[in-house]
């Protein structure tokens, strides 16, 4: 069947279940609520005052249940510093355990080891917002039978709601925790930040296990993570790489290029009639688009405008803009470096928040509901404005859905930042590899040979003509792109599907299939 | 003033740099220099040659001004680079180490024979010549007076400071008097001058406040090293609104009394003459607004 961006999609896949098509970014919502019915969250009883410490994290999972075919979780706040993800999936591997479902939020570089438990059975099946390294190439390449379930950061939380995935054990890493599994990333050796995305984890899955490098009295405050939903707690010597969870600061890019976009971009901002006193804003954490607060912040202060609030993942950028009193608060679902984590423990406007509440569409409103203004990256944007920020040039699984399509279905004004070519690649296509964001949520390209508004938003174009901003046709840059780089040959897929995209609603917008040889 | 184009930035890109000469015209800046001097390694001066000289034909720089800065003749690469892009007809040719009239007269020739060989006029292309020498600097004047294809002339910090014997520092003591002197000459010849690159790339505010000084003392605009640059130096040189109101409001009535027959009139009781109005059509001009 196709959707209604023209994609084909299977109505059913083995281990998958069957599927619906994508048919619009809010057509699912108009309804005013889910139709799939929600799952209970798993209700335990414990004595009082009955130990959760656990010696090791193995005796833990011992204590969890292991068995044949259950579903292990992970938050990826440790970005690419984590070590628990692959522990984890090792010491099941040593027990025996075959047919995982590996539930992460996200996958880094750092997972790289656990690709030969996918090759042997240990892991056969895998939902996640990102995919990345070897474990993205190998997934392109086949090695898994099921295909592997691509999700935004809010159609995760939907998706446990939902029970498509059902967490057997959650294994949470936190820089500080107490006996009982109340828990923070905010502070300890290994403070990470927000612990946002582990949140429903905790609420959701069969048996929680808290491990943690920090072992604080009794309570660990604040309760980002509280003690009614964990079963265990582990004291291990370390979670992770301390200078790959978070960096001093996240510093603006030095690329001229990178640069150049990202001017481009918040003259399109400061011109697009969305840039008004209150307004609410997210930005991407690399490379142009956290370059464009840099541009932003200096309007701000040129034409003394206050914002609302910054959304998402938060750098020391974002602090910077709150302490200046550019904007009243941040909600922080994810946090990118150091001075975040001491901004989040301590100032009371710098909110913490779960994915729920940023970003999963069946509720009564997550916060990307709020957002005017979001800049975001992309691997590949299509002539519809459709945007891959999954599958890279060659077809491999190289990045992430993350919080791309939530936001920009929220956003007042969604601006794609990404230079018109990368190396001898052309980024403009007639047709993105892989759709993970549809075009009718995006408002704007901003390249460094031009700006393209999504014809849909005339007034928008109209307002940034009358700026005398440089703005073309998208068809037209994109043939003049064509014209420097050639055009690449396509690739070339076998039928098997390698991985199914969803839309933040659960519907498919698009599928991956394997490459050739 | 002669085709008059602003020349805020000249942004200075290795001719070896397939890359950077590829972007060289997404940037903004008014100017593309595209370099075969101190750029290119010797070893590395043909391959720069014939890069450049493809990839002109082929880029998009958009509404960049295209200059090419060839070696000097006495090198065993300037003739080669003179065969090979004056019959590009870039915008300009940047000549280094300009030091007296004869020798722009001799450069002129071979030009102009090169032109003729290729069926060329000789008032397409034009000359910038690059003052890096005190000898330069003491024949300024000449070297930007007496040839119609000179419309620019650029002073070379560095290899001032070198010739001079003494050291580069970043209040330009050691080169301020030749500064002067270049711009004097300039402004005596009605042609651009532009200053010296600022080397520091990562410094914003001694790049704003050296640009400032030379946009005060008279420079058309400055050259650029780092693509970074281009914004900071166009803001100082770009007429803020109100100047452009002002500009605007003595053309226009210039024009009136102009009409009426009266030569020095007032505006909010100060009197408005001839250079002022220059000076306000100049400003209007940057900021490419026309008076209806």
């Amino acid at each position: 069947m196709l959707n209604s961006l023209g994609r084909e999609i299977p109505e059913y896949i083995e281990g998958i279940g069957k599927l619906e098509p994508y048919q619009g970014a809010l057509t699912k919502l108009r309804k005013g609520w889910m139709d799939e019915p929600t799952i209970p969250a798993p209700n335990k009883a414990y004595l009082p005052h009955q130990s959760k410490l656990c010696k090791t994290l193995e005796e833990a999972i011992i204590r969890s249940n292991p068995h044949n075919g259950m579903t292990v979780s992970f938050h990826h706040h440790l970005r690419n510093g984590d070590i628990l993800l692959v522990q984890t999936l090792t010491i099941l591997h040593n027990m025996g355990i075959r047919e995982i479902t590996l539930a992460s939020s996200s996958l880094n570089e750092c997972h790289d080891p656990i690709l030969p438990y996918l090759k042997d059975g240990t892991v056969t099946r895998i939902f996640s917002s990102g995919i990345r390294s070897q474990l993205g190439q190998a997934i392109a390449m086949g090695v898994l039978d099921t295909p592997v379930v691509i999700h935004s950061h809010g159609g995760r939380v939907r998706s446990i709601h939902t029970g498509k995935i059902q967490i057997d054990l959650a294994v949470i890493p936190a820089s500080a925790a107490d006996c009982e599994g109340n828990a923070t990333g905010s502070h300890g050796k290994s403070a990470f930040g927000s612990i946002g995305y582990a949140v429903i984890d905790a609420r959701y899955a069969k048996q929680v296990i808290v491990v943690t490098d920090n072992l604080v009295d009794f309570p660990c405050i604040p309760l980002s993570i509280s003690q009614n939903f964990i079963d265990h707690v582990v004291l291990v010597d370390s979670i992770g790489d301390a200078s790959k969870i978070a960096t001093g600061t996240t510093r603006i890019t030095n690329s001229p290029m990178d640069l150049r976009i990202a001017k481009l971009a918040a003259d399109v901002i400061e011109h697009s009639g969305f840039f008004v006193p209150g307004f609410a804003f997210q930005v991407g954490a690399g490379g142009a688009s956290l370059a464009v607060a840099k541009f932003i912040r200096e309007k701000m202060k040129t034409k003394g405008l206050k914002g609302s609030f910054m959304l998402g993942g938060i750098t020391s950028y974002c602090v910077d803009m709150l302490n200046e009193g550019l904007f009243e608060t941040i909600f922080d679902v994810q946090s990118f470096d150091a001075v975040v984590s001491n901004s989040l423990l301590n100032n009371r406007r710098h909110i913490e928040i779960p994915a729920a509440l940023y970003a999963n569409p069946f509720n009564c409103g997550c916060i990307t509901n709020k957002i005017d203004v979001v800049v975001l990256g992309a691997l590949e944007i299509d002539v519809d404005f459709n945007v891959n920020v999954i599958t890279g040039s060659e077809g491999k699984i190289r990045g992430a859905s993350g919080g791309h399509s939530d936001t920009a279905s929220g956003a007042k004004l969604t601006v794609v930042v990404c230079p018109s070519f990368r190396g001898r690649i052309p980024i403009i296509k007639k047709r993105v590899h892989t759709i993970v964001t549809p075009g009718e949520t995006v408002h704007v390209l901003v390249t460094e040979r031009g700006i393209c508004v999504n014809p849909a938003f005339k007034e928008l174009e109209e307002n940034l003509r009358r700026a005398g901003l440089n703005i073309k046709e998208i068809h037209d840059l994109e043939i003049e792109v064509d014209q420097i780089t050639g055009i690449p040959a396509p690739l070339e897929y076998t039928d098997k599907i390698v991985g199914i995209v969803e839309y933040r609603d659960g519907t498919i917008i698009d599928v991956i299939r394997q490459l050739k040889e | 003033m002669k085709n008059f184009r602003n020349r805020r930035t000249m942004l200075y890109i290795p001719g070896n740099n397939p890359a950077m000469i590829q972007q060289g015209g997404v940037y903004g800046a008014d100017s593309i220099l595209l370099d075969l001097e101190d750029a290119v390694a010797l070893n590395q001066k043909d391959a720069a040659r014939a890069l450049v000289r493809n990839m002109i034909k082929v880029t998009n720089f958009y509404d960049a001004e295209v200059c090419v800065r060839v070696n000097h003749l006495s090198t065993p690469f300037g003739l080669a680079d003179l065969e090979e892009i004056v019959p590009l007809q870039p915008s300009a040719i940047r000549y280094p180490k300009t030091e007296s009239p004869e020798e722009v007269a001799d450069l002129l020739a071979i030009i102009e024979k090169i032109e003729d060989r290729h069926g060329l006029p000789h008032n397409r292309m034009t000359l910038h010549a690059m003052i890096e020498t005190a000898m330069g600097v003491q024949n300024v004047f000449n070297i930007a007076s007496k040839f119609s294809r000179v419309d620019a002339i650029t002073i070379g910090g560095q290899d001032l400071t070198a010739d001079m014997n003494i050291i580069y520092t970043s209040d330009g003591a050691g080169i301020d008097f030749a500064r002067k002197r270049i711009v004097m000459a300039a402004k005596a010849s009605h042609i651009d001058v532009i200053d010296t690159v600022f080397p520091d790339v990562n410094d914003e505010e001694g790049l704003r406040k050296e640009t400032e000084y030379a946009k005060k003392i008279g420079f058309t605009g400055k050259a650029v090293i780092n693509p970074r640059q281009i914004d900071i130096i166009h803001e100082v040189y770009t007429p803020t609104e109100e100047e452009i109101r002002k500009a605007y409001r003595i053309v226009k009535e210039f024009r009136a009394n102009s009409a009426a027959g009266i030569g020095v009139f007032a505006i909010e009781g100060k009197m408005i003459d001839a250079p002022i109005v220059a000076r306000a059509e100049y400003l209007l001009r940057l900021a490419k607004i026309t008076v209806s």
